[in-house]
Formats: structure tokens, C-alpha cells, sequence
């Protein structure tokens, strides 16, 4: 244990704060190897593990880094900083502290490797980076802790996977390196204490009082919500009341674009100019810095905001969480209501507000999950082999190595502890060669072996690799600014995809201004304002989440009860109708509604498996139903249904779920599916097979790149079984395509499938025909609609350019 | 099968799907921009080690333009290899595989600004070829006539109903004709892009490939 100086126990006692239990208990495990720290938000967690630092170094500390602290964000790294400074500079210690990330200035970044400070506050990148240099060993030698802040945000993506890999590097360096790991409230704090291990070694797991429960509840509201679809536009005026009571509130959104819209009718509303702001990834940094400032300085009575202040920077006094759209994860609402009352011991209040009549089952079913402390939690996959392989090529940056060496080191890391030896070579041999089965590029090989030790071909190799670290792909965007005399206000960023879609006159909204389309002038869009009613709406990246397992679950659950005295009564009226229709989804059984609508035949799937695993189901089915000669038109899903529509009515639905049927009707689909190609694209990336485009490369033009969907198509024609396709077929079963969902909906039903054949669209299903988001099938190709459209162009003689028909979309039913 | 017929300065052409061009009165295939030994010399360039495979993709398919219209000659307009070196250390296979290709054919290299002739194969090396009305070259000239030409790699983006969809494209314009690239790894420039758009006169077509051809105004 290490004990805590008096001087900064003092300092403490004249700020009048009290050192928390799990603080004490983290100097009492200072000297372990490693410990995981779970606590609240608020709960002093980013103090608690510093204080052993202070404490080792409250008495004329050596020279060289001491501890390494990473983070997930840039602006926590900087926000710790000024809070660390504060103690030190006020006691007087002789501790240098400075951040380290991609803002840092070139000098400063030379510096740091020659002269490193005695804390370093870093990011993964940066981390992964610094490991890249010949002199990594003499930077790193003496460090003693390493902190991982907000380690279970970390754990979630493969920048979790490749920070461990480095501190498995970084233990090489350092053999007495000490872990710390500080996770918010979790559901399997060992899942994440095996990520953390210097394996196989097992690290402390320090669990601090959790805090009163916070106050959650269901947002009332005059008007009920729509049937279908998102945004929440009908509580606006309930939300602004809220915003009216209380001091500072956070109105989070699942997705930027509703998070864009509901801005957008807020201000509407806003009569009493409220001052409300938005904060979301795709605005531009400024934009989002200076909403952040008049946040601290407590300008804003709500920001509207997405995932992007899900992390924990201290944003003043927030004493209300508003969640729009039902949270589709216990885990993700619990840390977003913790960011209401930044105090230890103090409830925190949040308000679910539904955006559509079955969400409020989905809001119910959170409330509960919220009350008996249930969170979800899907253990860890295992370390993805893209990410291994980037590795590799950063540990050759750095200098030779031994394979054997390299295989003990990773196999240290929680991610890849159950690597094996040949898979590890696979990876080995991806970086030196390609790994093709055609033999090729015996003399540009970009990893050599010399003596026993691998070695960089060429080492002017090292400047490409270290351009390409990090496991963060952009989708590619287009920075937007305003155009006016000054050279243009920038905004922030769209798609390149939604960007196309644009001609001069089209409005869309950006950091809730509505602007006009002007035109693309090198790679910028530029807009002016505009006060249209109807803007478009822009897509940003960013991943929809899908409704967990254990909130699916509980809905179901919900819907066994034989009243429902705690839901709405227009929610308990419409459910309650649907059993005297036709029947409620039952857990453990599979409900399939057949009815005539439109002169077309309707089949639902009510299989709740998540939007994600559904989307792909729907595709699966209706290929399946295609096969078969029911002629399916087309489908629409949601979390916990598919729609599909065509001409001839589903009376046999058993072979349908025919796993071996699916799985097989999967591989097919993948073949061409794009989001096989950009799942391909990011792991090629990741793995260093292509370099990353940066901006200044796409300006010079594309005629020299060429797609990586070409590279994709070549592979799987010449070289099936690539290290490449194995990884992007990995990457997708769990992703956007969740086949692992779909297979745990077979192993839940089993043969257990329940067709109803009604006469009518059922209550259940009536709302899933508002849905947005409907796939057509075939007949619909792309060669169709190329002909229809050439067709009508060369009709409109004299037209010597092409005018992008903004048709509205039909389906052909 | 996928052509698509087109009178170009008093000769009637045929656009084929794959982004050859076939001029039956001359019994003549035109193909431009194979950059053969593409992968290698990105390795060699860069240290990228892509998927080796684009030259048997790229001979794959002028093989079944070959067997598709039997002509009995053939212009590579340019850029045929990556460039000399990539020419010289073709796999064995390729070498013999383009040999039986240019067996019994009238074979011309038109010179790109990437390879300046790949000596090593027979047939004729040429900086430009005219050929009745035609004039075949690797770059488009200002003052250019009746000019058959490739090194743009031009292709055709559409905005469809909300979706964005980007084809290689042949263009044409009463005094010119730009090939897209033949060979498999190749990029792509907009057709509106300024080089491309400046270059082609107002009332220019371009004819997307594909596997169904198709006409349209040239998207600028």
C-alpha cells in the first residue's frame, strides 16, 4: 500500500472534500499489478487513480514518465490535465503533467520522446504511435502505471484491442508496469478485468458504492406519441416545460440526424428563447468548442446532444438527463442518466421520452431493467486479427523482432490470450507477403527474415505504417461552410453519399441551421442560409443501435401480462386489442401474422432480434420466399419485426427457418452485399493492406485509386479463403449483419412457430406499414432503373446536362 | 449479348459491356489502359501488396472480348503496363498467355505516358495509328479530328432516386472518343471533372458499361 502525504490529504481537507472509501482502497492496492476500478459517475474516479501517482511522487520524483494515462477522447486528456494542474501547482509538488494527441504541435511531440514528463495524458492512437519509434524502450523503460480512463467505453470497440496489445508491449518494456483500469458501472466487471490482465494473471476488481438509485421515469405528455417512426417532435413542448424546471438539462438522441431535427423543431417551439444548443461527432470542432465553453459557464439551459457527451468530461450542473427514442441498451441509459448530478450520493433524474407507441413498451421494459440493476452486457469477442496485424507492423516499425517473442507478448493481452500459434502466423505472414495462396512479391516483401529477427524491408516503410495506425475508419465526409465574404464559416461535416445527392436549391439541415446547397468547390459543399420549411434531412456516419437481448427479452415478458395497469391506457388499449385480434409474441416461441392488405399478402415476423440481425432476416426470407414462388415485392424492419409484402400468401412458414438454410442463403447474399464491402474496406485498412485516404489525396483526383470494392471482388474470385475475407466475414456476423442474433432467435424458437392467418392487418402490425426504411426486392435492380432514367434523360432533347431527377421514391406494389 | 452499336465519324462502332470497343468493317478490337503488373508495382512503389490476381482478372476478360468478336486486329491504346519495369517482370504465364492472345493478329501498342512501349512483345509499337477515317492515340489533343483515344479512365456518376451510382463510361462527342479503362485495378475520373468536361463538346454522350450498355447525356 502506498500512504497518502500529509500535504495532500491537507489540500484535500481545505477544498472540503472528503477522500471516498474506493479511493483509499485504491493507495491500499497500489503496489498490485493490477486493479479494476468500478464506480459511478461522479464517484471521484479519475482522482482515485491518480492518487497513487501523486502520492509516489509527492517527494522529489526522478526524472522520466512515471504514469501513462489514455482516454478515449482528446478532450478528456486535456480536461484531466487542467484538473491534475490545479492540485499540483496548489501543493506545491514538482510533478510535470502534459497531454499528448493528434493536436499536439511537432515540437512539442520531439520533446516529449527526448524529455517525457512525469505524467503523460494520452489516447490509444497516440499510445500506438509512440511505440512505433526506434526509441520507444528508452522512453518507456521506467514507467510505472499505466491508467485506462473509461476502460469499458474502450472495451467495446478494436481501439480497446489495440491499446492492450500496446500495453502488452509497453509490460515488455517496463516488467513492473502497474494497471489500472476505471470503468463505469458495468454488468460483468470480470469481462472486462480479463480484458485489463496482464494475462494470466488475474487483476483486483474494486467495485465503490454504487449511489442512490436515480430517478427515472416515462416523460407525460398531452398528446401520446405517433404510431411509427423516431424523433420525438410530439413531447416537444412537454420536453421545453422540463427544460423551463430545471437548471441544466441533456436531451440525448440516438442518432445525429434525429438529434439534428429535433433541434430544429425545438427552436420552432422555443418562444421564450431558451438557450439551447447542439453537440454532436459531425459538427465542426469550434462549433462543438464553443457550445462546450458557454456549457461550463452555464450559458445553456439544454443541449441537444448524441453519444458524443456520453463520455465522462465535466459539463457543470446538469441536473436533468432527457433520453429521446427508447435507449435500445440499459447499459448506454444508465451512464447517460449518470450525467445528471455530477455528485457522489446525489440521485440522479432522468426522463425517457418514447418516440413511437411501441416504444413505450421498450421505455418500460428499460425502466424495469433500470430497477433491478440489470444491465446488458454481451462478453467480449475475441481480439480481432486486422487489429493483430497492424500490431505486428508498428512493433516492426519500431525495430527487429523475434516471432516467438511477439507470439508470447500478445498472447499477454486480454483481447488475444487464446490466440494460437497458426493464426498468429497467418497474420505474420499477411503483414510480410500478402499472404496469398499465389506465390507473389518475393523481392518486395515488406517483412524480411535475417538471423532469426523479422525485419522491415525497406525502412522507408516505417513513415507508411505510422500514417495508418488507429482502427477508427471515417466514413468518407465532406466538411460543409457557410459561404460568405471571410471565406466560409465551417459547419461541420455530411457524407459524401448524402452530399451527391444534393443539387444547387436543395435545404438540409446542419448544426440546426437550415442551409441552401451551393455547390462543391474542391472537396467542401458550400451552403448558404436559407429558411426552407422542409429541409432534407443529411445522413451522418454512426451506428443505429439495435435493441439489446435482454430488453427484447423483458418486452416480451411485458406482453404475457394479462393487464396493463402501468402502461398508458392507450398503450395497454392497443395491446389489448391485439390479443383479441390475433395473439401477443410469446418468449420462446416465434408469432408469424398472415393477412391480406392492399391486394397484397402481408407476412410478419415478429422476431426480436435487434434492427440489425432483422434487416438481414428480411433479406434472407424473402430470398427464401422468392425461391419458393411467393413473390415477395419487398420488407420493412424494425427492432422487433419484419414486414414483408408480395403476391402470394406465406402457408407453410417451417422451411423458411431452416438454419442450415439460412446460413447457407447468407453466404450467397454476402457475396456482393455492401456492407461486406465496407466492412472489407475498414479491416483492409486496419490491417495495412490499403493506406487510409486522407483528404489531401482525395482532392488530387481518383482516376490513379481505385476502389477497395475491386480488391473485395478479386479476393473472393482468386483467393476465397484470404486471411482478409476470413476477418471481414468475422467482422460482419457481429456487426451490421448480426447473424449471431438470428441464430440465437432459431436456438430461442426452435420448432415452435406460430402462423396466424387472419382476415386484416393486425394492431401489432398496423404500425409497421408507417414505417420508413422499406427494401424493394429485385425486379427493382439497379439495370432497371439505369434504363427508366436514360430513357426519360435522352427524351428531354436539347438537354445537354444531366438533371439528377429528384423522382419520389415508389415501390412497385 | 451486351453491345451497344454508334456511329463515330463515318465508322460504325460497337461498345462492348466490358469496356472494349469493336469496329466490325475493319474487324479491329480496341481496348485501352490494361495497366498490366499493376500490384507489382505498387509493391515495388509503395510496399502495398495488394491481391495479385488483376492481370489473370484483366487477360481473363480480353480473352473473352477476343473469342467474342474474333478480330483479326488489335489496338491497346496506352498504358497497356503499369509501366517498363512492370511489363519486364510479368509472371511467365501472362507472358505466354498475351503471346497466344496476339497469335494470328495484327497487334499494336499505341504508347502510353506509363509505359513507353513494351518491347519485349512482338507486334507494332506506335506512338499514334490511323486507320481509315480514325486516328487512334493514348491522350486526347486539343485539335484532335476523328480521335480514338483512352488515359482519362473516365467514368459517369448518376444520382437515382436518391441513390448514387458510378459506372465506367465510354465518351463521345462528334470529333472524339475516350475509352474507358480496360484493366481491373484502375481508378476512375469523373466525367465532370474539368479536364473532362472542358475537353468534351456541349451536346458529348457518354455510354455506360455494365452489364447492360446504356447511352445518356454526359453528366458534367
Amino acid at each position: 500500500m502506498v500512504a497518502l502525504p500529509a500535504k495532500i490529504e491537507d489540500w484535500f481537507t481545505a477544498q472540503g472534500w472528503q477522500i471516498h472509501p474506493h479511493q483509499r482502497d485504491m493507495l491500499d492496492r497500489a503496489k498490485d499489478p493490477a486493479t479494476l476500478l468500478i464506480a459511478p459517475t461522479g464517484g471521484g474516479k479519475t482522482m482515485a487513480g491518480f492518487l497513487p501517482t501523486l502520492a509516489e511522487l509527492s517527494d522529489a520524483p526522478p526524472d522520466g514518465l512515471h504514469t501513462l494515462y489514455i482516454s478515449p477522447l482528446k478532450a478528456l486528456a486535456a480536461d484531466i490535465k487542467r484538473n491534475l494542474r490545479r492540485p499540483v501547482e496548489d501543493i506545491g509538488l514538482d510533478i510535470r503533467i502534459e497531454d499528448r494527441t493528434g493536436d499536439t504541435t511537432q515540437t512539442q511531440r520531439k520533446r516529449q520522446r527526448a524529455d517525457p514528463p512525469h505524467i503523460l495524458l494520452t489516447t490509444p492512437e497516440s499510445l500506438a504511435l509512440l511505440l512505433s519509434y526506434e526509441d520507444a524502450p528508452r522512453m518507456f523503460k521506467g514507467v510505472s502505471r499505466v491508467v485506462l480512463d473509461e476502460i469499458h467505453a474502450l472495451a467495446e470497440s478494436k481501439r480497446g484491442d489495440q491499446l492492450m496489445l500496446a500495453l502488452s508491449r509497453l509490460q515488455a518494456l517496463s516488467p513492473d508496469l502497474r494497471r489500472v483500469g476505471l470503468s463505469a458501472t458495468v454488468e460483468y466487471p470480470q469481462a472486462i478485468a480479463d480484458f485489463l490482465a496482464h494475462h494470466p494473471a488475474k487483476p483486483n476488481i474494486l467495485e465503490a458504492d454504487p449511489g442512490p438509485d436515480p430517478n427515472i421515469a416515462m416523460l407525460e405528455t398531452d398528446e401520446p406519441p405517433p404510431w411509427a417512426g423516431g424523433g420525438g417532435k410530439y413531447a416537444i413542448p412537454a420536453v421545453l416545460e422540463q427544460v423551463r424546471q430545471h437548471k441544466t438539462t441533456l436531451i440525448f438522441h440516438n442518432t445525429r440526424a434525429q438529434a439534428e431535427i429535433f433541434f430544429h423543431n425545438l427552436w420552432l417551439a422555443n418562444d421564450d428563447r431558451l438557450p439551447i444548443g447542439i453537440h454532436h461527432g459531425s459538427l465542426d470542432r469550434a462549433q462543438r468548442a464553443k457550445v462546450e465553453q458557454a456549457m461550463v459557464d452555464g450559458h445553456l439551459k439544454a443541449i441537444v446532444c448524441t453519444g458524443s457527451l456520453d463520455l465522462g468530461i465535466d459539463w457543470g450542473d446538469v441536473d436533468l438527463v432527457i433520453q429521446v427514442g427508447a435507449p435500445k441498451n440499459v447499459k448506454r441509459l444508465i451512464q447517460r442518466i449518470g450525467r445528471a448530478n455530477h455528485r457522489y450520493n446525489a440521485p440522479s433524474k432522468a426522463l425517457l421520452v418514447p418516440a413511437n407507441r411501441f416504444e413505450i413498451v421498450e421505455c418500460k421494459a428499460a425502466l424495469d431493467a433500470a430497477k433491478a440493476h440489470q444491465l446488458d452486457g454481451d462478453p467480449r469477442a475475441r481480439g480481432p486479427r486486422d487489429v493483430l496485424c497492424q500490431h505486428i507492423l508498428i512493433r516492426a516499425a519500431s525495430g527487429p523482432f523475434r516471432a516467438d517473442e511477439l507470439y508470447a507478448e500478445v498472447t499477454t493481452a486480454g483481447p488475444f490470450r487464446d490466440l494460437t500459434r497458426p493464426e498468429f502466423d497467418a497474420c505474420l505472414e499477411f503483414c510480410a507477403t500478402g499472404g496469398y495462396a499465389l506465390r507473389a512479391y518475393d523481392r518486395y516483401q515488406r517483412l524480411v527474415e535475417q538471423g532469426g529477427e523479422c525485419r522491415l524491408r525497406d525502412p522507408r516503410l516505417t513513415q507508411q505504417i505510422r500514417m495508418n495506425i488507429g482502427t477508427i475508419i471515417d466514413t468518407e465526409t465532406l466538411k460543409v461552410r457557410l459561404k460568405n465574404r471571410r471565406g466560409g464559416t465551417p459547419l461541420g461535416e455530411v457524407e459524401e453519399g448524402f452530399a451527391a445527392t444534393l443539387t444547387q436549391g436543395d435545404t438540409f439541415l446542419i448544426g440546426g441551421q437550415i442551409v441552401r446547397y451551393e455547390g462543391l468547390n474542391e472537396m467542401t459543399v458550400e451552403v448558404t442560409r436559407n429558411a426552407a420549411d422542409k429541409p432534407k434531412i443529411a445522413t451522418f456516419m454512426g451506428t443505429k443501435f439495435a435493441t439489446s437481448t435482454q430488453l427484447s427479452a423483458r418486452i416480451l415478458q411485458i406482453f404475457q401480462q394479462d393487464a396493463w395497469p402501468d402502461l398508458p391506457s392507450h398503450t395497454a388499449a392497443w395491446l389489448a386489442l391485439q390479443r383479441d385480434r390475433s395473439r401477443l409474441p410469446e418468449p420462446g416461441r416465434l408469432l408469424i401474422e398472415s393477412f391480406p392488405h392492399d391486394g397484397r399478402a402481408n407476412t410478419v415476423v415478429y422476431g426480436f432480434a435487434g434492427r440489425n440481425a432483422m434487416q438481414t432476416l428480411g433479406l434472407l426470407l424473402t430470398n427464401r420466399m422468392e425461391e419458393q414462388g411467393l413473390n415477395p415485392l419487398g420488407f420493412v424492419s424494425t427492432d422487433y419485426a419484419v414486414l414483408i409484402w408480395g403476391l402470394d400468401k406465406l402457408t407453410d412458414p417451417a422451411p423458411l427457418f431452416d438454419r442450415d438454410g439460412l446460413r447457407e442463403g447468407l453466404e450467397k447474399w454476402l457475396a456482393g452485399n455492401a456492407v461486406m464491402k465496407r466492412t472489407f474496406r475498414n479491416s483492409a485498412i486496419i490491417g495495412g493492406l490499403i493506406d487510409r485516404l486522407t483528404r489531401g489525396k482525395r482532392k488530387t483526383g481518383r482516376q490513379a485509386t481505385f476502389s477497395s470494392d475491386i480488391l473485395y471482388d478479386t479476393l473472393r474470385k482468386y483467393d476465397p479463403d484470404h486471411l482478409m475475407l476470413q476477418i471481414t466475414r468475422e467482422e460482419a456476423l457481429k456487426g451490421l449483419i448480426d447473424f449471431g442474433r438470428i441464430e440465437e432467435m432459431c436456438e430461442r424458437i426452435g420448432d415452435r412457430i406460430d402462423l396466424v392467418e387472419l382476415d386484416r392487418v393486425t394492431p401489432l402490425a398496423a404500425p409497421l406499414f408507417l414505417e420508413p426504411g422499406r427494401v424493394p426486392i429485385k425486379g427493382l435492380a439497379e439495370e432497371r432503373l439505369l434504363q427508366d432514367a436514360a430513357e426519360a434523360l435522352l427524351n428531354e432533347s436539347g438537354l445537354n446536362q444531366i438533371q439528377p431527377k429528384q423522382k419520389r421514391w415508389a415501390v412497385p406494389y | 449479348m451486351n453491345i451497344f452499336d454508334f456511329e463515330f465519324a463515318g465508322a460504325e462502332l460497337q461498345a462492348l459491356g466490358s469496356g472494349a470497343v469493336y469496329w466490325p468493317d475493319q474487324e479491329l478490337l480496341v481496348v485501352s489502359d490494361l495497366h498490366l503488373g499493376k500490384s507489382e508495382r505498387m509493391a515495388r512503389r509503395s510496399g502495398q501488396l495488394l491481391p495479385p490476381y488483376e492481370g489473370i482478372e484483366t487477360l481473363t476478360r480480353l480473352d473473352e472480348a477476343i473469342a467474342q468478336t474474333r478480330p483479326k486486329r488489335v489496338i491497346c491504346l496506352g498504358d497497356s503496363f503499369d509501366d517498363l519495369d512492370a511489363g519486364r517482370s510479368l509472371p511467365e504465364d501472362q507472358i505466354t498467355w498475351i503471346a497466344r492472345l496476339m497469335a494470328g493478329r495484327e497487334w499494336t501498342w499505341i504508347e502510353g505516358n506509363h509505359d513507353p512501349g513494351p518491347l519485349e512483345f512482338g507486334g507494332s509499337h506506335r506512338a499514334e495509328l490511323i486507320l481509315g477515317p480514325l486516328t487512334f492515340r493514348h491522350i486526347a489533343t486539343q485539335e484532335g479530328r476523328a480521335e480514338v483515344s483512352g488515359h482519362y479512365h473516365p467514368k459517369a456518376q448518376l444520382i437515382l432516386r436518391g441513390r448514387s451510382l458510378t459506372r465506367p463510361c465510354f465518351l463521345k462527342d462528334s470529333t472524339r472518343l475516350i475509352l474507358p479503362a480496360f484493366g481491373t485495378y484502375t481508378g476512375g475520373l469523373h466525367s465532370s471533372d474539368a479536364a473532362l468536361s472542358t475537353l468534351m463538346a456541349q451536346d458529348a454522350k457518354a455510354i455506360l458499361t455494365g452489364s447492360t450498355l446504356c447511352e445518356m447525356p454526359m453528366p458534367r
